[in-house]
C-alpha cells in the first residue's frame, strides 16, 4: 500500500510547519524522515495519519485520501505518536483490547491478536500490569503494540526507539525490517544510525522542505562524489612519502594527520582511484602499507550539510 | 454504535478505577439521604408520601458533581496527548463525544437506581404519586444530560480540569438560578424568554408530574448543543 504526499502545506497560525512538501512511499518500503528539531516530522506524520488536516495538498493512502475517507484511512494505518501517550491507568491487556476494538478487530480474533502482539514486543511478564507502573522503555512496546494490534498496512512510527536500551533498540529495529518486508513503514528519527540501519531510504527535512531524499548510498554519493583513503605508510621518512603521495595523477590532496603519527588522508579527484597507484608507488620505493582504508562519508556529515544554512 | 459503547465502557470503567465513581456515588447519596430522611424539609417534615424533597435536593446535589465527572474527560485527554492516539483511530469525533457523554449519564443513572429504596420506603409508609415519582426520575436524567453536556464542552475547550470544572459551572449556574431570577423579575417577552431558558421552570414541571413536549425539546436542546460544541472544538484542531 503506497503513500502519496502531494504538494502538502501546514500552517501554524503564520507559521508554516511544512511547506509544499511531495513524496512518495512505495509497498514494502521503510522510509526514514530525519530532520533538525521543529523541522516538519511530527506534523508530516500527524497529516498522514489523519489527526492534522493539511491546508493545501492531498495524501493518498492505498488510493484513499485523507480528506475524503479519513476513517478508511485510519484503519489502515498504524501509528505511534511522539511521547507515546498510553492510558496509565489501564492495564496493558484492557489497553490492547480497547485498541483492538476501536480498530474494529472482530470480537473473536481480539485474544489472538492480542496475544500475538504480547509475543512479538515481548510484554510477556507485564501483560496484567497497571501501564502507570512500567519502565519507559516496556510504554514503548505497548505503544508499538497498539500500532500493530490490528494488523495494519501501512505503519508511521514517531521516534519509536526513544527511552530504550540498546538492547531493545536492536529488537525493535529487527522488528520494524521484519515488518517492512510487506509493509510499508514511515519512521521518524534523529539518530541517524538508527535510520540507515532500518531504512530503505531516507528523506531530510529542514524548516518544513525536502532537502534530500535517497537511499543511504546515494545520498553518501552525493555528498562526496570522490574517494578518500586512510593510509599508513612505513619504512620512509614522512616528509618523502609525502612528496611522492602528492606525485600521483589521481590524488588531488594529501593531508598529514596530525593525531596519528605515519598517517595520511588522501583525496582522490572526482571518479578516480588511488590505491593502486599508492600501492605500485610504496613497492618502487621500498616503503610498506600497513593499512588502507576507505574514510566513508558519514551519514552525520550529509546531514549537517544539508540542513545548517 | 459498538465504537460508542468501547469508549463508554472504557471510560466508565476509568471512573470506578479511579475511585470517582465511589467518591461521588457516597457523596450523592449521603448528601441526598440526609437532607431526604433527616435534616430540614424532609419527608417527614412534609408529612407526604412524597419523594418532593429527595428530587429538589438532588437537583443540587447533581449540579455540583455531574462539573466534578466531567471536567476530566476531554480536558485530560488533550492534555496527556491520548487525544491524538483516540483520534487516529477509525473513529469519529462525534462518537467520542457521545461516548464520553454516556459514560457520564450511565453514571448517573447508577446512582440514581441507588435511591430506589428511598422509593420503597416512602411507598410503604403512605400511598404515593407512582406518575410523580417516574416524572421525577426522568427530570433528573434529562436536566444531567443537560449538565454532562455542557461539562463535555467545557472540557473540550482546555487542557486544564480545574478550569473545566469552573466553567461547566459558571454555564450551569445561569441556567440553574441566573435566568430564573432574571425571569422573576422581568415582565413581558424578556421575562417569559428568561423563564423557558430556566432549568428550574422545566425541572419543577415535569417532577411535579406533568410533562409537556416543549421541556423534553429544552433538556434535548441543550445536549445536542453540548455535545456539538464539543465535537466543534474537538476539530478545532484542524483550523487556524
Amino acid at each position: 500500500m503506497d503513500i502519496i504526499v502531494e504538494k502538502v502545506t501546514k500552517l501554524y497560525g503564520a507559521q508554516k510547519a511544512v511547506d509544499n512538501i511531495s513524496f512518495k512511499v512505495n509497498t514494502g518500503e521503510v522510509l526514514g524522515f530525519l530532520g533538525p528539531n521543529g523541522a516538519g516530522k511530527t506534523t508530516t506524520m500527524k497529516a498522514i495519519s489523519c489527526f492534522l488536516a493539511a491546508n493545501e495538498g492531498d495524501i493518498t493512502v492505498g488510493g484513499l485520501s485523507v480528506k475524503e475517507n479519513p476513517e478508511k484511512v485510519k484503519s489502515l494505518i498504524g501509528y505511534l505518536p511522539e511521547n507515546n501517550p498510553l492510558y496509565q491507568e489501564m492495564q496493558v491487556i484492557d489497553y490492547l483490547a480497547f485498541v483492538a476494538e476501536l480498530h474494529g478487530v472482530p470480537k473473536e480474533e481480539i485474544p489472538g491478536r492480542i496475544r500475538e502482539m504480547i509475543k512479538v514486543c515481548g510484554l510477556a511478564g507485564e501483560k496484567y500490569k497497571n501501564i502507570r507502573e512500567l519502565s519507559k522503555g516496556y510504554k514503548q512496546r505497548v505503544g508499538l503494540a497498539q500500532a500493530l494490534i490490528h494488523d495494519p498496512e501501512v505503519l508511521i512510527l514517531d521516534e519509536p526507539t526513544t527511552g530504550l536500551d540498546p538492547n531493545q533498540i536492536a529488537e525493535i529495529r529487527d522488528l520494524i525490517r521484519k515488518i517492512g518486508k510487506e509493509k510499508t513503514v514511515i519512521l521518524s528519527s534523529h539518530i541517524l544510525a538508527e535510520v540507515e540501519a532500518t531504512c530503505d531510504r531516507i528523506l531530510i527535512i529542514n524548516n518544513g522542505r525536502i532537502v534530500a531524499n535517497g537511499t543511504p548510498s546515494e545520498l553518501r554519493m552525493r555528498a562526496h562524489g570522490d574517494e578518500i583513503l586512510k593510509v599508513k605508510i612505513s619504512g620512509g621518512e614522512p616528509e618523502d612519502i609525502f612528496i611522492a603521495l602528492e606525485d600521483i595523477d589521481t590524488i588531488r590532496s594529501v593531508a598529514i594527520m596530525e593525531n596519528s603519527p605515519g598517517y595520511f588522508e588522501v583525496h582522490s579527484h572526482e571518479n578516480e582511484n588511488s590505491a593502486r597507484s599508492i600501492f605500485d608507488m610504496c613497492a618502487q620505493s621500498n616503503w610498506y602499507i600497513e593499512e588502507l582504508t576507505p574514510v566513508e562519508t558519514r551519514l552525520e556529515d550529509i546531514f549537517r550539510e544539508v540542513t545548517m544554512n | 454504535m459498538t465504537k460508542i459503547w468501547t469508549i463508554a465502557r472504557r471510560e466508565l470503567q476509568s471512573f470506578f478505577d479511579s475511585l470517582t465513581a465511589y467518591i461521588m456515588l457516597v457523596a450523592f447519596l449521603g448528601f441526598s439521604g440526609f437532607f431526604t430522611w433527616i435534616s430540614g424539609n424532609d419527608v417527614f417534615f412534609i408529612g407526604q408520601a412524597s419523594l418532593q424533597s429527595f428530587f429538589s435536593i438532588a437537583y443540587w446535589t447533581l449540579f455540583f458533581f455531574i462539573p466534578a465527572l466531567t471536567m476530566r474527560q476531554l480536558a485530560e485527554e488533550r492534555k496527556t496527548g491520548t487525544l491524538e492516539m483516540l483520534l487516529t483511530k477509525p473513529i469519529s469525533d462525534w462518537q467520542i463525544v457521545v461516548g464520553k457523554f454516556l459514560s457520564t449519564l450511565i453514571l448517573i443513572v447508577i446512582a440514581l437506581l441507588l435511591t430506589f429504596p428511598y422509593y420503597f420506603t416512602v411507598w410503604s409508609l403512605g400511598p404515593i404519586d407512582q406518575g410523580a415519582v417516574i416524572l421525577g426520575y426522568v427530570g433528573l436524567i434529562l436536566m444531567s444530560s443537560a449538565y454532562i453536556s455542557i461539562g463535555l464542552f467545557a472540557s473540550s475547550v482546555t487542557n486544564n480540569q480545574i478550569v473545566a470544572f469552573l466553567m461547566a459551572l459558571i454555564i450551569g449556574i445561569f441556567f440553574h438560578v441566573i435566568f430564573g431570577i432574571l425571569a422573576s423579575s422581568l415582565t413581558g417577552e424578556a421575562g417569559s424568554v428568561f423563564d423557558y431558558l430556566s432549568m428550574s421552570t422545566h425541572f419543577s414541571a415535569i417532577s411535579r408530574g406533568v410533562i409537556d413536549s416543549r421541556d423534553i425539546i429544552y433538556f434535548l436542546s441543550i445536549v445536542i448543543m453540548g455535545l456539538m460544541g464539543s465535537e466543534a472544538s474537538l476539530a478545532k484542531r484542524n483550523l487556524n
